[in-house]
C-alpha cells in the first residue's frame, strides 16, 4: 500500500515535471538571489534569469517555491507542451 | 590596445565591462569601485535586512566569474580626472590612463540635516555595509524612528519590524508617497503596515535628533513631541555622486549631463547609471532614473560608444516591480505629479517620469486584492499601476511601452467595466505575433583571461 502511494507520488511529479518549467521575465530581475536561496535541490534560478534561460534543469522538482518566493513577480510556470495527451 | 577604465562597480559599470570585454577583446580594462563589497544585487539589500537573505547571497558575479571578464579591479576612490592628460587619479594607488572613461558611480543617500543626525544610530540604507551596520545596531535597540518616503523608507519599516523592532513612521503631509500613488492606494499601503505593528504618525516631522554619550535616545518632533528610540533611520531621496565629473569641470545639473550616446561635454569621458542624467530627444528632456533596468541599458550602450561605434540610448517606458508592505506593486509609465514633502530629491528605485503626468483620465479597478489603475491619455495609455494580481502588468506594460493606439476599447473604458477583461482581449487581437522573446541580461565571454585584483 504504502509503494504504491510513493509510487503514486513520483508518478504525478514526473508528470507536472514533463508538463510545465519554470521561466522567467528577466526584465523585472533585480539579481536579489531569493530564488535560488530557497531552491530545495540548490538550483542557482537567479543565474539562469541573467543568463535568460529557462529552467530546465532535470533536478527541477517545479516544487514552485522559487515562483512563490520572488518578491518581483519574475518567475512563472510554462507548459512544456512535449508530451501532449493522446500523442 | 584600447585602454578604458570604468568608474563604479555596481550593475552599470559591471554591464559596460562586459559589452567591451566582448567587443574589444584585446583592450586592458580598469575598473575602480570604493564599495568594499564589489558587485552585488544592490535591490536585494532590502531583503537581507528583512531577513529573507543571508548576506553571502547578495553577490552575483563568482570569481570564475571576474576571471572570464579579464579585468584589472582596484579598490579605491577616485578622486580627480585630469582631461588633458587622460589620467584618472585614484586615492592611495596613483594614477590611471585611459583613451575613454565611463563615470558609473551612482546615488548615494541624501543625509538628514536636523541637529543630532550625526548621531551613532542615525542610520541609511544605501548598500550592503549600511544594511550590516543597521543590522547590528537593531539587535540591541526596540524601537526606531523611520523618516522619508518612497520604496527606500518602506523597505526600512518593514525590516525594522521584521527585525522585532517597535518602528515609528513620520510622514510629513496626510499619507505616503504622494506623487506617485492615489489617495486609496496609499491607504492601502499604510493600513497593510499599521496590520504589521507600525505606528504611523501623519503630519509629522523630525525637528531634532536626542542623543546621550553619542549614541540616539530618541527624535524631538516639530510639535514638540519627544519619541523615544534608539534607531533613526533615513530615505529621503538619493542624490548622484558627481564630485569627480565637477570637480574635472564636466556639464552638471541634477546629474552629469550627457547625450543620448551617453556621452558627457568631454568627448572621452561617458557617465550612465544613476549619476547620469540623460537628454532624451523625444521629450527634449534631460532626465534620472535610478531604476537598476535603465542603470543596465545604460551600461551597456555607453560601452558599444566608448569603443567609437555609435548607439542611441532608447528610454523604455520607465517601469519597476515593487513589494510594498507586502503588495506586489508595478509602476509603469506616468502615473502621478506634485511633490513629495517626505522626500527632498528623487527616490532610489524610481524615475522622474513617474511624477509628470500630462492631461489624462484616471481609472480604477478594484477587486477583493487587487488594484488596477491606467491613466488614460489621447489615444494611448501613458502610465498604469498595478497592486496584486500581475497578471494585468504584462499587457499593460507592453500596451504603454508600444505605445498602441487604444481608440478601438477607448470608450469601453470606464468607471464599472471590466477592466481586466478588456485589457486582455484587446491584448490579445494586438500583440506582435510569435512570443516575444524574453530579452537576457548578458552572456558571459567565452575567452578567458586574468584579472588582477590590486
Amino acid at each position: 500500500m504504502g509503494i504504491q502511494i510513493s509510487l503514486n507520488r513520483e508518478y504525478q511529479r514526473r508528470e507536472v515535471l514533463v508538463a510545465g518549467h519554470v521561466v522567467p521575465k528577466a526584465g523585472r530581475c533585480v539579481q536579489c538571489g531569493i530564488c535560488s536561496f530557497n531552491c530545495p535541490i540548490g538550483i542557482d534560478v537567479r543565474r539562469h534569469v541573467w543568463l535568460g534561460e529557462h529552467i530546465e534543469s532535470s533536478q527541477c522538482l517545479t516544487c514552485g517555491e522559487c515562483i512563490k518566493r520572488c518578491p518581483r513577480g519574475v518567475l512563472s510556470f510554462e507548459r512544456t507542451e512535449l508530451f501532449k495527451k493522446g500523442d | 590596445m584600447n585602454h578604458y577604465v570604468i568608474v563604479g562597480s555596481g550593475v552599470t559599470g559591471v554591464t559596460a565591462l562586459h559589452t567591451l570585454r566582448t567587443m574589444d577583446p584585446s583592450a586592458e580594462i580598469w575598473m575602480v569601485g570604493d564599495d568594499p563589497h564589489g558587485f552585488y544585487s544592490r535591490p536585494g539589500i532590502a531583503y537581507y535586512l528583512n531577513g529573507e537573505i543571508p548576506e553571502n547571497q547578495l553577490p552575483i558575479f563568482s570569481k570564475k566569474d571576474w576571471k572570464m571578464l579579464n579585468v584589472r579591479y582596484v579598490k579605491g576612490v577616485a578622486t580627480r580626472l585630469d582631461l588633458q592628460k587622460h589620467l584618472l587619479e585614484i586615492d592611495s594607488s596613483g594614477a590611471l590612463k585611459y583613451d575613454r572613461l565611463l563615470i558609473a558611480t551612482g546615488s548615494t543617500a541624501v543625509p538628514l540635516t536636523i541637529p543630532g543626525a550625526g548621531l551613532k544610530g542615525v542610520v541609511k540604507l544605501d548598500d550592503f555595509e549600511d544594511t550590516r551596520h543597521i543590522l547590528s545596531l537593531a539587535r540591541h535597540a526596540n524601537s526606531a524612528v523611520v523618516v522619508g518616503g518612497g520604496i527606500i523608507a518602506v523597505e526600512l519599516v518593514e525590516g525594522l519590524i521584521t527585525r522585532g523592532l517597535k518602528v515609528h513612521y513620520f510622514l510629513r503631509g496626510d499619507r505616503y508617497w504622494p506623487n506617485v500613488l492615489d489617495e486609496k492606494e496609499s491607504r492601502l499601503i499604510e493600513h497593510r503596515l499599521v496590520e504589521h505593528g507600525v505606528i504611523l504618525h501623519h503630519q509629522t516631522e523630525a525637528a531634532e535628533v536626542l542623543g546621550k554619550y553619542g549614541k540616539v535616545v530618541g527624535v524631538r518632533t516639530t510639535t514638540g513631541e519627544t519619541i523615544r528610540c534608539q534607531l533613526v533611520a533615513v530615505g529621503i531621496g538619493v542624490k548622484p555622486r558627481m564630485e569627480l565629473a565637477k570637480g574635472a569641470g564636466l556639464a552638471t545639473e541634477r546629474g552629469i549631463l550627457t547625450d543620448e550616446t551617453l556621452q558627457t561635454s568631454n568627448p572621452d569621458i561617458f557617465a550612465a547609471g544613476d549619476v547620469s542624467q540623460v537628454h532624451d530627444p523625444q521629450s527634449g528632456k534631460s532626465i534620472i532614473d535610478t531604476l537598476w533596468h535603465p542603470a543596465l541599458d545604460k551600461g551597456k550602450v555607453a560601452a558599444i560608444n566608448m569603443t567609437g561605434k555609435r548607439t542611441t540610448y532608447n528610454r523604455k517606458v520607465a517601469t519597476n516591480v515593487l513589494r510594498l508592505a507586502g503588495v506586489l506593486t508595478t509602476i509603469i509609465g506616468a502615473v502621478g505629479g506634485g511633490v513629495d514633502d517626505d522626500l527632498v530629491s528623487v527616490a532610489r528605485g524610481s524615475s522622474e517620469t513617474w511624477h509628470e503626468l500630462p492631461n489624462t483620465i484616471s481609472l480604477e479597478c478594484n477587486g477583493d486584492v487587487n488594484h488596477v489603475r491606467l491613466m488614460i491619455g489621447e489615444k494611448t495609455l501613458v502610465g498604469a499601476l498595478v497592486m496584486g494580481d500581475q497578471k494585468l502588468s504584462e499587457p499593460i506594460q507592453e500596451i504603454i511601452s508600444l505605445k498602441v493606439d487604444i481608440t478601438p476599447i477607448r470608450n469601453q473604458l470606464k468607471p464599472g467595466s471590466p477592466l481586466g477583461q478588456i485589457i486582455m482581449d484587446f491584448w490579445s487581437e494586438i500583440k506582435p505575433r510569435g512570443k516575444v522573446r524574453e530579452e537576457k541580461f548578458i552572456a558571459y565571454p567565452r575567452k578567458q583571461g586574468t584579472m588582477a585584483v590590486d
